[in-house]
């Protein structure tokens, strides 16, 4: 009796982690394969990976870029944004702080439609890479806010700040010196949080995409549609090494940062 | 450095008048202690000085003669230890005691200079590289001060220094930011509710209550010529003897004392360790409880007055509770002060 309620639960959570990996593995072999029909006594090759490469390694780059811009402007946007409503706790910053992530709520189509309907006009912003990064920013900014203020509510930031303005740090430095490194945490957890989100959106950016940009997750889409599945497969393969170290980074960060807030 | 205060007064914008309009003078190298249960508006006037808090129009804060009334804080070259220290977490001890001499743009040797010799002062050397996180209070607390001092502010202001740390290590760090101030000899206000605190390490206490400031004096002045009831009992927790004025007698329920003058329309008030247990003492009283105290025993008295009164007694043994026991109180003990509401 009692082994089978040891052995139960066991059972039940390799089922589970079956259910999970089984695709997983079956994509990635698929991708390794000779040829994926005759199954792996075909025998092993990388040629796919190569023939990726060959054929969408702009699209790795663009995403990339896309994902480090956008970084960049969320960080310049995001991190005087949480700092601002750390300072005003009151209702209005809290309505502000729901008003930044109602991208979250509305559909990533919805959201570029809605992009498309305000600058489609403009043809060159329509035709460039900011294009999309307006969209991946829209997007991602909720998350570095939230990481962000979450730690700032956390320390009592008016009183280090009151320390440092008695030893004579005016505003800027008191914003550098103080406020950024210890908001460090949330900052590290909310970027590592947009580069993952941004590698890998792909509602938005399909609607937002032109022929000559896409990005990895529009590749791959275009991938499968149009090329065999073993190509197709590859590509899940390099966009799995892209993606789960900085998921795997990701969730240190936010544990690291969980542990201040608490 | 001496600092003059003229018609400082704060009314928040809910309308709460915190401090009524205050004039206050601080000498050179003077430590004053700003004394006053909480809500008394103490801390308030101290961050009107720090210049972390406006005061309403009218004000005068001048530093040395120097108007610094519209300074903001980190033009006043101040130093403040807050009552939670305000540490900066991100820094290490030798990071944070060194942050204010950054600021004002030294040479790097100048501030490792001045930092080791703060550090000295403060017996902080041996935590130099520590994080600010792995310190103990006592620690915390010094290089709070060291922090504050480094820069060789104007002013030195603290807020509660000593408020956050367990009683044990209250008492001795007491004595040794008295000493530590005096080494200084720098112009200092400290805020507390403590009147230990305020006795111990001030030259000079400013009791507040109620957004007003109601007596200034030395510790001995205060303590042996309060003005008011409130700062008797504030300062040695003074007793009300509530009973019925005639000429210089006063009649109580357990007898008729002696005063040291005819006193019309005031209220008479004793301290505990001036009443005395005296065979032949004219006031009568029940034994309430007993407590030994190992120096003294503290006697809780009925029947003599109509608030229990508190004796304390320096002999070999004590009376147990229920005797009847007589009293004395030496007229020069008794103070007469103004009458006032009673319930403060």
């Amino acid at each position: 009796m009692t082994r089978l309620t040891k052995a139960l639960p066991l059972l039940v959570t390799l089922l589970a982690c079956a259910f999970l990996f089984v695709p997983i593995v079956m994509s990635v072999l698929a991708g390794l394969t000779v040829n994926y029909f005759r199954g792996l006594s075909s025998g092993l090759t990388l040629r796919w990976v190569g023939e990726v490469w060959a054929l969408y390694s702009g699209s790795i780059f663009l995403s990339i870029q896309l994902a480090l811009a956008c970084l960049v402007v969320t960080l310049i946007l995001g991190v005087p944004a949480a700092y601002a409503l750390a300072r005003r706790p009151g209702r209005a910053s809290r309505v502000l702080e729901e008003f930044i992530s109602l991208p979250l709520a509305i559909p990533g189509l919805a959201l570029a439609l809605a992009l498309l309907q305000l600058y489609g006009s403009y043809q060159g912003f329509r035709m460039s890479w900011t294009f999309i990064l307006v969209g991946h920013v829209l997007y991602t900014l909720p998350f570095m806010v939230r990481s962000v203020l979450a730690v700032l509510a956390a320390i009592d930031l008016q009183t280090l700040e009151e320390g440092a303005a008695t030893l004579g740090a005016g505003p800027a430095r008191r914003f550098f010196d103080i406020v950024v490194p210890n908001a460090m945490p949330g900052i590290l957890a909310g970027a590592l949080t947009v580069v993952t989100l941004s590698i890998g959106e792909f509602n938005l950016t399909w609607m937002l995409h032109t022929p000559h940009l896409k990005t990895l997750p529009v590749g791959l889409a275009d991938a499968y549609a149009s090329m065999r599945l073993e190509v197709a497969s590859a590509y899940t393969l390099v966009f799995f090494v892209m993606i789960v170290p900085l998921l795997m980074a990701m969730q240190w960060a936010s544990a690291r940062a969980q542990r201040i807030t608490e | 450095m001496t600092l003059s205060l003229s018609n400082i007064a704060k009314t928040f914008p809910d309308g709460t008048r915190a401090l009524l309009p205050t004039d206050l003078e601080v000498g050179q190298g003077e430590v004053l202690s700003l004394l006053g249960p909480s809500g008394c508006g103490k801390t308030t006037l101290l961050r009107i000085i720090a210049g972390l808090e406006r005061a309403d129009a009218g004000a005068r804060i001048a530093f040395e003669g120097e108007d610094v009334t519209h300074l903001p804080v980190e033009r006043r070259k101040i130093g403040m230890v807050f009552q939670s220290y305000a540490l900066f977490p991100n820094m290490s001890v030798r990071g944070n005691i060194g942050y204010g001499l950054k600021m004002q743009k030294l040479p790097r040797a100048q501030i490792n200079a001045r930092v080791e010799e703060v550090m000295a002062l403060c017996r902080l050397e041996a935590f130099a590289g520590r994080a600010v996180t792995a310190l103990s209070g006592g620690q915390r607390q010094r290089v709070a001060l060291a922090r504050a001092i480094a820069p060789r502010p104007r002013i030195l202001l603290l807020d509660e220094p000593l408020s956050a740390l367990d009683a044990a290590l209250r008492g001795q760090l007491r004595d040794e930011l008295a000493l530590l101030l005096r080494q200084f000899a720098i112009t200092a206000i400290f805020v507390t509710h403590n009147q230990d605190e305020a006795m111990a390490i001030a030259d000079r206490v400013a009791v507040m209550r109620e957004g007003i400031v109601t007596q200034t004096g030395t510790p001995e002045a205060l303590y042996r010529n309060p003005q008011t009831a409130f700062v008797a009992r504030f300062i040695g927790d003074a007793m009300p003897l509530s009973g019925r004025i005639t000429e210089d007698q006063l009649h109580l329920p357990g007898g008729v004392l002696a005063l040291p003058s005819a006193a019309p329309g005031r209220e008479a008030y004793v301290r505990a360790e001036d009443i005395r247990l005296d065979p032949a003492g004219p006031l009568k009283a029940r034994v309430e409880t007993v407590t030994f105290l190992g120096t003294h025993y503290r006697i809780a008295l009925s029947e003599a007055a109509p608030d229990t009164l508190f004796a304390l007694h320096p002999g070999q043994s004590a009376p147990r509770p229920g005797d009847t026991v007589r009293l004395a109180i030496a007229p020069t003990a008794i103070l007469l002060l103004p009458s006032e509401e009673r319930n403060t």
